[in-house]
């Protein structure tokens, strides 16, 4: 199962290796990360998607993190009330007839088409877990080109 | 002040005596400095011993153990060094130079990423790139190395940053706001262990190296005493707990005794303190102590219910934890049929072994050794058999008298790690138990010992074989003996030609008189012990078994 963690740090140099590294050396998977300067520009603040098959490796996930000097808080999301988004940009196929669904579309989603050159657009949108993956299965009917994700972004509410 | 100073002023402000280490081109003004600085330095005669020296001179005194070496090789050779303490959670500091600043990343002659290196196998580590840095991170490196769960820490100094100057301004309090380890454990859950304690019939102390490293043997021995509770230790807690007590049933686990492994599997309450239920302990993990309740308490969260499910844990300082708790005990548990059960097992499987005519039993050698120190001597050792005999055969009274690479099994370590050990109780009689195959891992430091007059007594159990690779390949693969056996020079002129003393035994009635010798002799002594060769370490419990599924080979 997923599990979204975010992890407040010392902005520092090495921080993201020690990071990825014990994430490698005790054999978790990450789905996702984010990472950026917060408010404060000496903190950083990373949000981790990560893959755990239990509580028990979830746990130690939580607490190895906590345990890295530099790593200021930790927060599991799981069972937290939060707020999630993620950022996609896609180049899309495109002729003109698919303008006015691409409109619409847009209207249920967050989105816009950002540029269209000849038979591609580029387009972008945001939104939680599940509008991304619904609006992903709509987009792919124009035949999905290219696909970049930020990964997921949350926040206690 | 010029960068070089500032560390070594740094150092004497963190209370560091003794440096050990070698030198190199991008350590050239640390050691311009060391010239006439008031502090001892050791050169070993390779960096893995200064790392191992700074590793044993700390598990025998409690404080911070620092070496130091050039970058790239210097830095690399250091890398065993720090794994090993870093397993067994010693507070150690390791300086490496480092090529310039603006050089790095370029692949300079002999640089290495030390920091990138080094980051699975420290508790932390710095790269210091301004020398307005140093004398905070250097305070900061100490503490993180000495408090919470100990370990090593990493500092890596660029060449232009001991060459550059600033103001030296010794930090007097070091405030990280993501490091704050926790102490005092949890009221609440104290009650509740003190609860689970009274009413239990079978308890056992499950006691590990957290005891010796929070300075816990007294409240140890002040629970065991109350409840009456049988401790076992493992590897690490040698010495935690009285090795003649009479609640003492020796270390458990794979070469544990009997006795230690029966009490844990019928045991109803488990009282862990200070250890990380390691596989080495717990063998098969779904049939480790299944009839049992578990108290933990340890300093390291991350340490809790890792491995085994725990009902009650407890996250501290195992010294406060443990006074905490035996308060809280009101209603005494009765314990006095367990206690027989347990005489029952001491007497039905004591650990044995056979003698064979005038040949050497490596046990023999041990037994003579704990007649001779009586427990008033610091044991070092390599690893293998021997150390597993060690472990066994002699008893540990106090804290800090058994010094092994327990985590990460380090053949090697035992010779520098005496170094050290000497160096920090100079008026301890210090001894390593060493294969033949182990000692000739560090060998090189016989320089350091005649050079510096470091009095360690080596002791070589010499069976010609890598002996405990042997005793699984006898076991587990048709005596295929492929690569274990192994030549040696002749360690008396060996030693004799290093300026140390060399011996030789080769029968039983020759041993206690030989100890006696090496104990008298003003030198570093090697004392070559040619024992029954293929001796195995009993009893066993195969790996990913469950710990009472032991091997007999005397049954
Ligand atoms: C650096 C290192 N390399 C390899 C091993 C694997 N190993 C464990 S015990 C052992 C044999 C040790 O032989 P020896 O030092 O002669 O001691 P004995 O077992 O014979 O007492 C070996 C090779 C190790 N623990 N450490």
């Amino acid at each position: 199962m997923r599990h979204t963690i975010s992890v407040l740090v010392e902005n520092k140099f090495g921080v993201l290796a020690r990071i990825a590294g014990l994430f490698s050396a005790r054999g978790y998977n990450i789905a996702s990360l984010a990472v950026s300067e917060t408010q404060d520009p000496t903190i950083s603040y990373m949000t981790i998607v990560v893959e755990a098959q239990d509580e028990k490796i979830l746990e130690q996930i939580n607490k190895q993190l906590n345990k890295l000097i530099d790593v200021i808080t930790v927060t599991d999301f799981t069972k937290k009330d939060h707020v999630d988004r993620e950022l996609i940009l896609l180049k899309i196929g495109y002729t003109i007839k698919d303008k006015q669904r691409l409109e619409d579309l847009f209207k249920k989603y967050v989105g816009k088409i950002i540029q269209v050159k000849g038979d591609t657009a580029i387009v972008e949108a945001v939104g939680d877990q599940a509008q991304i993956k619904q609006l992903l299965e709509v987009l792919s009917e124009f035949g999905i080109k290219e696909l970049v994700r930020t990964g997921r972004l949350a926040i206690t509410n | 002040m010029l960068g070089a100073r500032i560390l070594l002023e740094s150092l004497k402000c963190s209370g560091v005596e003794v440096i050990f280490g070698y030198p190199g081109g991008q350590v050239l003004p640390i050691f311009d400095q060391l010239y006439d600085f008031d502090i001892k330095f050791i050169l070993t005669r390779h960096e893995q011993g200064a790392a191992h020296a700074a590793d044993g001179y700390s598990r025998a005194t409690g404080k911070v153990g620092v070496c130091l070496a050039t970058s790239g090789p210097g830095a690399t050779n250091l890398v065993t060094g720090i794994a090993n303490a870093y397993m067994d959670s010693i507070p150690m500091v390791a300086i490496t130079g480092q090529v310039g600043t603006h050089l790095i990343g370029n692949d300079a002659f002999q640089e290495a990423d030390v920091t990138g290196i080094t980051r699975p196998i420290t508790k932390h580590n710095f790269l210091v790139k301004d020398v307005k840095d140093l004398a905070r991170v250097i305070s900061e490196a100490f503490y993180i190395a000495s408090s919470g769960r100990p370990g090593p820490v990493l500092i890596d100094i660029p060449v232009d940053v001991q060459r550059a100057e600033t103001e030296f301004i010794w930090p007097e309090k070091v405030n990280l706001r993501s490091y704050k380890p926790t102490y005092s454990g949890h009221p609440g859950q104290i009650k509740k262990a003190a609860k689970l304690i009274s009413v239990a019939k079978k308890p056992v102390i499950y006691a590990g190296g957290g005891i010796i490293t929070s300075d816990a043997y007294v409240e140890l021995k002040v629970l065991a005493e109350k409840i009456q509770a049988p401790v076992t230790t493992t590897f690490m807690g040698l010495g935690g707990f009285c090795g003649t007590h009479k609640l003492f049933l020796g270390m458990l686990g794979m070469h544990g005794t009997a006795y230690a492994n029966h009490a844990i599997m019928e045991a109803d309450l488990i009282i862990a303190v200070g250890a990380r239920f390691d596989d080495r302990v717990t063998g098969r993990l779904d049939n480790f102590a299944p009839g049992a309740k578990v108290i933990h308490i340890d300093i390291d969260p991350s340490s809790i219910s890792k491995n085994v499910r725990v009902d009650i844990p407890i996250v501290g300082d195992a010294k406060n934890i443990l006074k905490e708790l035996t308060g809280q005990i009101k209603r005494l548990p009765d314990t006095i049929s367990w206690l027989k059960t347990i005489e029952g097992w001491k007497k039905k499987y004591p650990l044995t072994y056979k003698h064979n005519g005038s040949m050497i039993k490596p046990q023999y050698i041990l037994e003579q050794l704990w007649k001779l120190t009586k427990g008033d001597a610091i044991i070092c050792t390599e690893v293998g058999q021997s150390q597993m005999w060690a472990c066994q055969w002699y008893k540990y009274l106090t804290p800090r008298t058994w010094i092994s690479s327990g985590g990460l099994g380090t053949m090697g370590f035992g010779f520098p790690a005496a170094i050290g050990a000497k160096l920090g109780c100079p008026e301890k009689e210090v001894f390593n138990i060493a294969g033949d195959g182990s000692i000739q891992m560090n060998i090189q430091e016989l320089a350091t010992c005649v050079a510096n007059k470091i009095n360690v007594k080596v002791l070589i159990f010499n069976n010609g074989f890598l002996g405990m690779v042997r005793q699984w390949q006898e076991l587990f693969y048709k005596k295929r003996y492929s690569y274990t056996p192994i030549t040696s020079p002749d360690f008396v002129k060996l030693a004799q030609s290093y300026g140390a003393l060399g011996l030789r035994v080769t029968k039983k009635s020759e041993v206690a008189k030989a100890l006696k010798k090496a104990m008298q002799a003003n030198n570093t002594v090697f004392v070559d012990f040619r024992i029954e060769p293929e001796e195995n370490v009993w009893p066993m419990v195969p790996a990913g078994q469950a710990i009472n599924k032991m091997i007999e080979g005397l049954a």
